[in-house]
């Protein structure tokens, strides 16, 4: 089974061979690197950019209004945030031309802690990219849906930002990429570029792969219950189903898990079903915890369920902290770890109504 | 096609050109006359624009290839560039639709700022608030118009547009970087108009380069400082500029030294300030210098203008806003009006 970078990129020469895309940029992602994560190795339309990741929204904003179909990289979600004024005008093109520019934009950023990566390789994106107006804002937890969610951000008349989650980028997946060879020797020989010399001259035999696009707005239930909810994605997708699996186990109940993999425009319908049917849950995420996305949710979750609800509803994400410390103790006190999944859930399946 | 086509080999030596050319300028002034009146009478909130930087924007209006797609000219502008855009063509009328924010306003729908011009047709990209964004955004056009050269397709070239003191943003520099790139150089006209303020504060109470183009210059980019103020010059140095872009596919840097006449905007009281040099004033004497016109003639010229522009302002006066029910319309382009998921859509 292919890794999420290797699903990035068979999404993206799919995107260049089939769907239009005329630029893949970012820093080192041409060669020789192909992307510090691999995930634009052996592309045709790759190149290097300067370092400088306003310049880089900025000629992606400005290839779309020039017809071109773009789709650039910010090395790491820790420095997209100098470009944020550049993202906002990206959303807000379209509607202040009162419809004459639409822009085909996809941006797509590593994102989130887990891999050590202390301060400045674990910051998450997806509650400031909430409010990114005009901007459709995607996060796969499996390699099928990463590949799937960029056909879709390329075929997507309008900006949308993919974020992948760092920790899970070379985690194999548990769904064939229609079209992926069945042997992961096969598929590694076909599309890694090798180490040293033997890189030089090296081509891809890329697999014939199929438009399998998965829909942008679309939750996914990976995991049925009756008695509690958790909506959650990227990473804390795995970590929410391991906890719901040892909770059952112990008899305390089944557990819904919902991987939203669309922060914008969220699948609300997904949410509201499931939490009419447990009338309990949990909103995860890794994002720090004050105006956090989840929060969101949970005000939805209030206004509109109220009176369905049968425990008090919860969030469970990142500290307030202002930054992730690398020391293990200091990540894992700083987001949310299984252990404190464990926590909220027992006391949401366990609170009398 | 760009309006150059008609122009004569020595178009200052040109009555009719000139003429046609002061008639431009002229315009322009009644438009921005009209507009401030506008926003003194209530039928509008604010107002930015360009009066005082006519001889060139006339100049860069003309010479512009304008069109829609790679084979023409993009335009990114900003807010004093309204003479830009009626020098092309557009309909005086647009300018005060937006002004009133009305909903026939075509640049942006009644959404935005008078002077925010957005025109797909001739690839005037949207202007933004955002002081300098766009000249972070221009590189892009202008690597699709260096793709279509390659390929030997018809290519125009991308003109950006800003004041001195937005060059101390970074996206100034990332404009003269992603513009030399070695081997990737872009078919791009950089240029700065310099009234020598930014709102209140003085260029030279910030700015330690003696000219901005200097900088153009360490990246190996042709430059000139040029005074904005006299036709004929502009008009050369912006001839230059596009053969050689045109010709090269390399950028071109102009500083464009250029006077303020009613202040910043309103939020400084949009006054016409007499210690400043006008370019329309300049440009009469000669004309009258060379009998070319008459004094009563030129009166003529303005009061046409004029009632040009209070004919306008009388066409949209009963003109409504937009519908409240629109606000959401064309947030995206997929017909999804966005908002709150499952609430309003
Ligand atoms: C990024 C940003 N910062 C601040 C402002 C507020 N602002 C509007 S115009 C202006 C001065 C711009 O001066 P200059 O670039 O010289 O252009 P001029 O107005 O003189 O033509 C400022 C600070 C803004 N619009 N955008
Ligand atoms: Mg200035």
């Amino acid at each position: 089974m292919a890794n999420m970078a290797q699903a990035v990129r068979m999404a993206l020469h799919y995107g260049e061979k089939h769907l239009g895309v005329t630029d893949i940029f970012g820093e080192d992602v041409g060669p020789p690197l192909g992307g510090v994560f691999t995930c634009t190795q052996g592309l045709k339309t790759t190149w290097n950019t300067p370092l400088d990741e306003r310049g880089i929204v900025g000629a992606a904003i400005g290839l779309a209004l020039a017809g071109q179909k773009p789709v650039a990289e910010i090395q790491f979600c820790d420095y997209i945030f100098n470009t944020i004024d550049l993202l906002k005008l990206a959303g807000n093109n379209n509607w202040a031309s009162n419809g004459q520019y639409p822009l085909n934009i996809t941006v797509m950023t590593p994102a989130g802690a887990g891999i050590h990566g202390s301060i400045y390789h674990s910051h998450s994106f997806d509650s400031w990219a909430s409010r990114l107006t005009g901007w459709k804002v995607v996060m796969p937890s499996t390699p099928r849906d990463a590949y799937g969610l960029m056909l879709s951000a390329i075929e997507d008349p309008n900006p949308v930002l993919v974020m992948i989650p760092k920790a899970l980028m070379r985690v194999k997946g548990e769904e064939l990429i229609p079209g992926e060879p069945l042997e992961e020797k096969d598929l590694k020989e076909r599309i890694d570029a090798p180490l040293g010399e033997a890189r030089k001259g090296w081509e891809p035999r890329w697999p014939e792969l199929e438009f399998a696009p998965t829909p942008i707005g679309e939750a996914k239930i990976v995991r049925p219950g009756n008695s509690a909810t958790v909506v959650t994605y990227s990473r804390h997708v795995f970590l929410a189903m391991k906890v719901a699996d040892k909770l059952a186990a112990e008899g305390l109940g089944e557990v819904e898990v919902i991987d939203l993999r669309t922060i914008y425009p969220y699948d609300w319908a997904a949410i509201s079903r499931s939490v009419v049917k447990t009338g309990r849950v949990l909103f995860l995420n890794e994002d720090t915890e004050i105006t956090n996305f989840g929060e969101h949710l949970l005000r939805r979750t209030i206004e509109e369920h109220y009176y369905q609800l049968r425990a008090r509803p919860r969030l469970l994400a990142g500290a307030h902290v202002p930054g992730i410390g690398l020391a293990p103790p200091l990540e894992e006190a700083s987001v949310p770890q299984e252990h404190d999944i464990e926590r909220e859930l027992r006391a949401l399946l366990t609170e009398l109504t | 096609m760009s309006e150059t086509s008609r122009v004569p080999a020595q178009p200052f030596k040109d009555k009719n050109f000139c003429l046609s050319y002061f008639r431009h300028m002229v315009r322009a002034r009644a438009l921005e006359e009209r507009l401030i009146k506008m926003m003194r009478t209530g039928d509008g909130y604010f107002w930015i624009g360009g009066p005082g930087e006519e001889a060139f924007s006339v100049a860069l209006g003309l010479q512009a290839r304008k069109g829609h797609g790679v084979a023409y000219d993009f335009l990114h502008l900003h807010y004093r560039s309204n003479p830009v855009v009626l020098t092309m063509g557009a309909p005086m009328i647009d300018f005060l639709r937006q002004m009133k924010s009305t909903a026939l306003d075509p640049f942006s729908g009644g959404r935005n700022f008078v002077a925010h011009i957005s025109k797909k047709e001739w690839n005037v990209v949207p202007v933004t608030s955002t002081i300098e964004t766009q000249y972070a955004v221009a590189p892009g056009t202008a690597m699709a118009q260096r793709r279509a050269r390659l390929k030997g397709e018809p290519a125009g070239v991308t003109v950006v547009v800003g004041g001195d003191a937005g060059t101390a943003e970074g996206d100034f520099a990332s404009s003269l970087i992603w513009s030399t790139r070695p081997g990737a150089e872009l078919p791009i006209l950089l240029i700065v108009t310099n009234n020598k303020f930014g709102i209140s504060t003085p260029a030279e109470s910030q700015h330690g380069e003696k000219n901005i183009a200097d900088r153009a210059r360490a990246f190996g980019i042709s430059a000139q400082v040029v005074d904005g103020n006299t036709p004929e010059k502009i008009w050369a140095a912006l001839e230059t500029a596009f053969d050689t872009i045109r010709t090269t596919g390399k950028p071109y840097f102009l500083e464009v030294m250029v006077s303020r006449l009613h202040g910043h905007s309103s939020s400084s009281g949009a006054q016409r300030t007499l210690d400043e040099p006008c370019c329309i004033d300049a440009f009469e004497k000669k004309l009258l210098k060379n009998a070319w016109i008459t004094e009563k003639e030129i009166e003529e010229l303005k009061q046409a203008a004029h009632l040009e522009a209070q004919e306008a302002h009388d066409q949209i006066k009963g003109e409504p806003y937009p519908e409240a029910s629109t606000f959401q319309d064309h947030t995206f382009a997929d017909g999804k009006r966005g908002g709150v998921p499952g609430r309003d859509f």
